[in-house]
């Protein structure tokens, strides 16, 4: 059993927000953590047979053929953000190993959590080998008080091997000072299976993030799903790419977007480049208060053989749902929140039930607020 | 129970119902007869108080309160439910979340009742998404089995419904609205909208009233309205204008 996680420095407030960020300080339902304050990794470890969780720095002094796995996703050069990742002499961040046929149902949970005004960088690696299963929750919060604001700038490479499979679930709690540039690629083997979550209910400044899966191998597949909620003043430009190469390979986009004031665009692109390839597209927005959801889904086929689709729908909440759930009793405001509530249950296939409650507790959060 | 006076209903710029006039006392089952697009649906939907609906005069009152002017929720938590005929799709929300958020006591045994309707195969399925004619209305009678409502509206509950499903939803209805029971000892009350009458096999209903063109034009013993009904159609009921 790993050892509780002690963050003496925290506030309790600061400790609360790592908890509604997703992350188990008792370590009860978690079987390896990954805990980095500011620039310090505070906590590495995991008990799981088989599986690893190592700071950057611990990790390549172990294995020297991780070079293999550094910056071949994603060039250094690519924007600003990799090039200040790029440039570090002392790079941060995790790399968890998955070694074959190893497999956790208890999640690791990595955390990143930004307390000071700066930049926070991290450059992940995640790597499941052969056979193996490995699931992974990203908690990312800030400290209730970094003054001015600051940024995180993440890389995150994912590298599922053949028969293998990552589930990878990330949860924003940031706040409304906070910039955020993930910058994040996957290469799926054969038959592997890559599930990438993300989930952001509380407010932010800025998040900007398109991550691609390349889906090598045959009957590779890739599911993103996205429920975020933009708050007045939160520009989301969220985005997914999948990259459909192997014969059979299929993936599966979804979004549920809710506008409070704040401005999201939803991008999302599928690439059909074999035959026998599958991808769907799919956001759904719904507009609470006047602010802005703007769906550009791409769907590009090159090949005869490729079935694509896409589905995007903006609207508000119906009136007659609303009545409906009335004249069995429920008061508008529960109505809803019960409405709300069943837009953003996307049951995602394949997950952990520990990882799927830990989303349905961030939609109780926002739900507490009253949405 | 239900007492309606003088009631014109407006749905936008348009009357479509004009000087109701009703009365349905404790325990009694009402059916409402009358051609397709005659104001039938438009009566239940203003009496369970949705907003498109705008009564222009007129009142409704209910256990000897004026529930005119109330919410769909208030006059839901004085004990007036409805059977809908088409109730909306909610994306998302399943069946068992919304039976467990309506359920007023908490204690209610959900899968043991959705089983009574073989519903149970459809808690974890979107509301309404996908369901069958018959579906709908099982949804719809576990709804009310769980609201327990003492005034029970329902709008055309055999339609879309095959035979053998009739009797299961009209025995449960039935239920609802303790036909059980001796008439004497019967609290609940009901207004049905039938077109084949088939339901009324189950509700042994006590009286009948024909709408055409939004008014109220006879009234009489349900049974003997359907039979007329059936042999003679509509149109002597749409060339009388007497109340």
């Amino acid at each position: 059993m790993p050892s509780h996680i002690t963050t003496p420095e925290l506030s309790k407030v600061d400790q609360e927000r790592l908890v509604q960020s997703g992350i188990d300080l008792d370590m009860k339902n978690r079987c390896g953590s990954f805990l980095q304050m500011d620039q310090d990794v505070v906590h590495a470890e995991c008990s799981q047979e088989g599986i690893e969780v190592l700071s950057y720095a611990k990790a390549f002094e172990k294995y020297a053929w991780l070079k293999d796995y550094n910056w071949k996703m994603i060039s250094p050069d690519k924007d600003e953000v990799t090039k200040y990742v790029a440039a570090q002499k002392d790079p941060k961040g995790y790399v968890i190993i998955a070694h074959k046929g190893s497999s956790n149902i208890l999640p690791i949970q990595a955390c990143l959590f930004l307390g000071k005004d700066q930049i926070q960088h991290v450059h992940n690696i995640i790597i499941a080998e052969e056979g193996a299963e490995l699931h992974i929750i990203s908690g990312c919060t800030s400290g209730a008080h970094v003054g001015k604001g600051g940024a995180h700038y993440g890389i995150s490479e994912f590298y599922v091997k053949k028969n293998a499979k990552i589930s990878f679930t990330m949860i924003h709690n940031w706040s409304e000072n906070i910039e955020v540039y993930p910058r994040s690629a996957s290469v799926v083997e054969e038959n592997g299976v890559f599930l990438s979550n993300y989930v952001c209910m509380q407010p932010v400044k800025k998040v900007q993030m398109y991550p691609t899966a390349t889906l090598k191998g045959a009957n590779s597949v890739a599911r993103f799903s996205s429920i975020v909620i933009a708050t007045p003043g939160s520009l989301m430009d969220l985005g997914s790419r999948a990259i459909l190469e192997g014969v059979g390979a299929s993936a599966e986009l979804i979004t549920r977007a809710i506008t409070k004031g704040g401005t999201i665009i939803s991008r999302g692109h599928i690439n059909g480049k074999t035959a026998g390839t599958r991808g769907h597209l799919e956001c759904k927005g719904l507009i609470l208060k006047d602010g802005v959801i703007y769906a550009i889904p791409e769907i590009e086929g090159s090949v005869v053989g490729t079935e694509l689709s896409h589905e995007a729908a903006v609207g508000k909440l119906a009136k007659d749902e609303i009545e409906y759930l009335m004249s069995r009793g429920l008061d508008e405001d529960e109505a809803t929140a019960t409405i709300i509530r069943g837009f953003l249950d996307v049951k995602i296939t394949g997950l952990p039930e520990a990882l799927q409650k830990q989303i349905d507790a961030s939609i109780d959060e926002a739900e507490k607020s009253g949405f | 129970m239900l007492q309606i006076k003088n009631l014109y209903v407006n749905v936008g710029d348009k009357e479509v119902l004009h000087d109701i006039n009703l009365h349905i006392d404790d325990g009694e089952t009402h059916v409402l007869l009358g051609p397709n697009g005659s104001g039938k649906t438009t009566l239940l939907m203003t009496l369970m108080g949705f907003s498109n609906y705008t009564v222009t005069k007129g009142t409704i009152n209910y256990n000897g309160e004026d529930v005119t002017n109330m919410h769909a929720n208030e006059r839901a938590k004085r004990g007036i439910g409805m059977l809908f005929q088409r109730p909306p799709t909610i994306s998302g929300l399943k069946l068992g979340k919304m039976l467990t958020a309506i359920s007023r006591t908490k204690q209610e045994n959900i899968p043991e009742l959705a089983k009574s309707v073989h519903m149970d195969k459809f808690l974890e399925r979107d509301i309404n998404k996908g369901f069958s004619g018959g579906e709908i209305k099982r949804s719809e009678v576990l709804q009310l089995m769980i609201q327990n409502p003492d005034f029970v509206m329902l709008d055309e509950p055999e339609s879309g419904v095959d035979l053998e499903n009739i009797s299961l939803i009209g025995t449960t209805i039935g239920t609802l609205l303790e036909k059980d029971k001796h008439r004497a000892n019967r609290k609940k009350s009901g207004l049905v909208i039938t077109h084949t009458g088939y339901i009324l096999d189950y509700l042994d209903a006590d009286k009948g009233h024909v709408m055409c063109d939004g008014q109220i034009r006879c009234h009489g013993n349900p049974r003997e309205i359907l039979k007329d009904i059936k042999q003679r159609g509509y149109k002597e009921c749409l060339e009388c204008r007497h109340t």
